[in-house]
């Protein structure tokens, strides 16, 4: 019987404006990293409010990650820094209630970071796919 | 006990009314037992005299009606506001969320609150209540011997870890201003933090799947005054009205937790009203004790005008990952 | 009358349980109790009552309906209903046992809900009588007697003894299993636990609170009553009262989209809620008033009028214990129905 492969599925929110880009530029200049990572394209990271978060956990991600700009460097001025403040109460809250801490993560990338962005999707694809499937985040009605 | 006496309380809302300074009360009324206390607005002074009552059960927090009420009330309400109460006022006008204009109110000092199953888990068949110096003479319906609970065994949990004896808003002051207290009221959240993740989930797995969602912790929160919550409002696309799976359990009660987040003053109310008795204000308390050990202590509502620490930021504020990894490794 | 000693309840419960699924009541951490699925060493609670009522086995919070994909023009639909097995309810009031009976004539009447009627047909209810009835108790209001509970077994707890009458042919069937266990008794025990457990309830505080003010034809009078605005004026809206109510029975379907087909399922709904029975057009109750009204003339009036002058409300008190804010159908009948 031939065992099916765990492939994880990572959700990463990238802002239009430095880490959508930053993928972009990955992708141009060949550098690798894990088709399991799908990019939403989010206008600045503090577009993304907890509910995103958990419901690409309820429809199957495994891991998820959000990217923007360099704190300094938002398009909007600041709306890294909120991003910056509200991820870190959501994270370990979700950390308290015993989600695995490595499922979750904000990472600065910007549109000259191709290279950043692709070893960070390496590293946090390897960290998720070491956890395994996300069993206590999950809604199993979306897997059936 | 308490200190301040009904009668004292009374013949004040009654020459407030009949001075016209107030053209309704908000205060407690007697129930069908000495324990259940509803929150009603008196209009004449005849209506105080029958059904006013100051006790030991008055634990509803009264700021909540404020926003519900005061625009659909003419002239003034009169309100009397415990110490914890008070930073809810606070908190709602900082929001703008009611008139402060048409609002007076009264500080009124508190000795702690009493949590009815408690009580009832210790006496059964409650016929009346007395409060006396040692503590609650309970008389049952069986004609048993009256019973004395010490009244320090049978406090609301937010009581037993008060945070302040201190009014932070009022017009007029009823009994003693008391202090700001250095309560123990994050060991809790503390001892789940040093759990193993394993254990933190099953002890929250356990706890949300008690939850019927009844919404009375959103509907008694004085935070939560959102007119249609996302999760009434057929169009959001996470209506829900039961729980059906785990992982809406979850959902519900972090995005409760999280939505008032920096603007929680910590009232308790959460936990009093919850029917299945799932101790929600751990839930708050997390997020209250982070925001105090990454931003700088924060207490909302301690005054008018402040800004809340998620609508904020500095520079140096801690990363994500920092602010999870700062107790070391996960155990 | 069969009886047996109460020491030997956990080899009856073992008994029950291999023929059976046995549910019965149990101790919670935070002092309340719970029905729970008897598994050995499991403990029976002392507790008057469940917060949650037993109305949940038949008529569960939530429940999948069916499930259907959409294809093209093609759509699939799957039944995933589950035959339910037989299963056993022991310790249940003789409040909760006649809530059945109302929800019986809400989904047992034409068109009959199938769901619920497969798992009242597999259940089995063993009733337990008072003895220790509680304040918030009020079901002599309602013409119920709490130590002559209905039921397809009826027990009753003494110091030592366990009594048990058969009362239907499913129950006869459930004794047959513990047969050896029980013995033939008299009643004289029994007898005298109702005579004194009558005295208590006799002064019991909600003892004299009466229907008399209510019930059919008077739905106008009623419904224009003044009282309603004051009584509703702090209500919160929250759901508490209808959900550890035994006898609302108000339920709302929706549809769950799970990225690869469509769950319909069904849960419970609460009048005291914005969005109850919302429509195109929004709400037709579009005040707390208009909402807290409903509950109680549907209760009170419009489920006797339709249900020969049955009232939908059993007495069991868990409204009066759990509101936040103390407001209860006891105290809207004070008012409402005049003090008596």
């Amino acid at each position: 019987m031939q065992v099916k492969e765990y492939k994880p599925l990572i959700v990463a929110f990238c802002c239009n404006w430095c880490s959508y880009a930053g993928a972009d530029l990955a992708g141009n200049n060949r550098l690798n990293y894990p088709a399991d990572v799908k990019i939403i394209r989010v206008p600045c990271s503090c577009r993304v409010n907890p509910m995103f978060i958990l419901r690409a956990f309820q429809r199957g991600a495994d891991g998820v990650i959000l990217c923007g700009c360099h704190p300094g460097d938002c398009h909007y001025t600041s709306g890294n820094y909120y991003t910056r403040r509200r991820m870190a109460m959501l994270f370990s809250m979700l950390d308290y209630l015993g989600i695995e801490r490595e499922r979750t993560r904000v990472e600065w990338v910007s549109a000259a970071e191709g290279a950043k962005f692709a070893a960070t999707m390496n590293e946090f694809v390897e960290a998720v796919s070491a956890l395994g499937e996300n069993k206590r985040l999950e809604d199993l009605r979306c897997k059936r | 006990m308490q200190k301040i006496t009904r009668e004292q309380l009374l013949d004040r809302a009654v020459a407030l009314l009949s001075d016209g300074t107030v053209n309704s009360v908000l205060g407690w009324q007697k129930g069908e037992f000495d324990y259940d206390v509803t929150p009603h607005i008196f209009k004449s002074a005849d209506e105080l005299k029958e059904g006013f009552v100051w006790n030991d059960f008055c634990y509803a927090n009264f700021s909540k009606y404020l926003v519900l009420k005061t625009d659909r009330i003419e002239g003034k309400l009169l309100v009397f506001l415990k110490p914890c109460d008070t930073y809810s006022f606070n908190q709602l006008l900082t929001e703008h969320r009611f008139d402060r204009e048409k609002v007076y109110a009264i500080g009124v000092g508190c000795e702690g609150m009493v949590d009815v199953n408690k009580l009832k888990a210790a006496v059964d068949g409650i016929s009346s209540i007395e409060a006396t110096e040692e503590g609650l003479k309970v008389t049952t319906i069986y004609d048993d011997e009256p019973t004395v609970v010490a009244i320090e065994n049978v406090l609301l949990e937010r009581c037993v870890n008060c945070k302040s004896k201190k009014h932070v808003a009022y017009d007029e002051l009823m009994g003693e201003e008391g202090e700001i207290i250095d309560s123990a009221r994050f060991d809790e959240v503390a001892a789940l933090e040093a759990m193993t993740a394993d254990e933190r989930f099953a002890f929250w797995q356990n706890e949300l799947s008690k939850c019927i969602r009844c919404n009375a912790c959103r509907d008694a929160c004085p935070a939560c005054t959102c007119e249609n919550c996302v999760f009434n409002n057929p169009n959001s696309g996470v209506e829900t009205k039961a729980p059906v799976t785990s992982f809406e359990e979850q959902m519900f009660h972090i995005i409760r937790a999280y939505h008032v987040a920096g603007r929680c003053t910590d009232c308790g109310e959460c936990s009093r009203v919850c029917p299945q008795n799932i101790p929600l204000h751990l839930l708050n308390r997390k997020f209250i004790k982070d925001i105090n050990e990454c931003y700088g202590d924060y207490q909302a509502g301690e005054e008018v005008g402040m800004r809340a620490p998620l609508v904020d930021y500095t520079l140096e504020d801690l990363e994500p990952g920092e602010v999870l990894n700062r107790r070391g490794e996960d155990a | 009358m069969r009886k047996c000693s109460l020491e030997k309840i956990n080899l009856v419960f073992a008994e029950i349980a291999k023929a059976y699924t046995l549910y019965l009541p149990t101790d919670q951490n935070d002092s309340s109790a719970k029905f729970t699925k008897w598994e050995e060493g499991s403990v029976w609670s002392n507790a008057l009552n469940t917060v949650r009522s037993p109305k949940d086995f038949f008529f569960p919070q939530a429940e999948d309906l069916m499930e259907f994909k959409v294809e093209g023009k093609n759509i699939d639909i799957t039944d995933i209903r589950q035959e339910s097995e037989d299963f056993v309810i022991f310790g249940v009031r003789a409040c909760d046992v006649k809530s059945f009976e109302i929800l019986d004539r809400v989904f047992l009447v034409d068109p009959v809900d199938s769901f619920y009627a497969s798992r009242r047909e597999h259940g089995i209810i063993v009733s337990l009588a008072c003895t220790k009835p509680s304040e918030t108790c009020f079901c002599t209001t309602f013409g119920i007697d709490c130590t002559e509970p209905a039921g397809d077994v009826s027990i009753w707890k003494t110091e030592t003894e366990l009594y048990w009458q058969a009362n239907t042919e499913k129950g006869e069937k459930l004794l047959s299993y513990v047969d050896s266990l029980t013995e033939d008794a008299n009643t004289k025990a029994v007898d005298e636990q109702k005579e004194k457990t009558s005295v208590v309830m006799k002064k019991l505080p909600l003892a004299n609170l009466t229907t008399d003010g209510f019930g059919a034809g008077k739905t106008m009078e009623l419904f224009n009553n003044e009282a309603w605005d004051e009584l509703s004026q702090t209500c919160l809206g929250c759901g508490t009262c209808t959900f550890v109510c035994p006898t609302c029975q108000c339920y709302d379907i929706k549809d769950f989209d799970t990225g690869n087909g469509v769950i319909r399922y069904r849960c419970w709904d609460s009048c005291m809620y914005s969005e109850f029975t919302k429509m195109a057009h929004g709400n037709n109750r579009l005040t707390q008033k208009e909402r807290f009204r409903q509950r109680f003339m549907h209760k009170l009036v419009y489920y006797p009028e339709n249900n020969d002058g049955l009232y939908s409300c059993v007495g069991c008190g868990r409204c009066l214990a759990k509101c936040p804010i103390s407001m209860n159908i006891a105290k809207v009948m004070k008012k409402i129905g005049g003090e008596k």
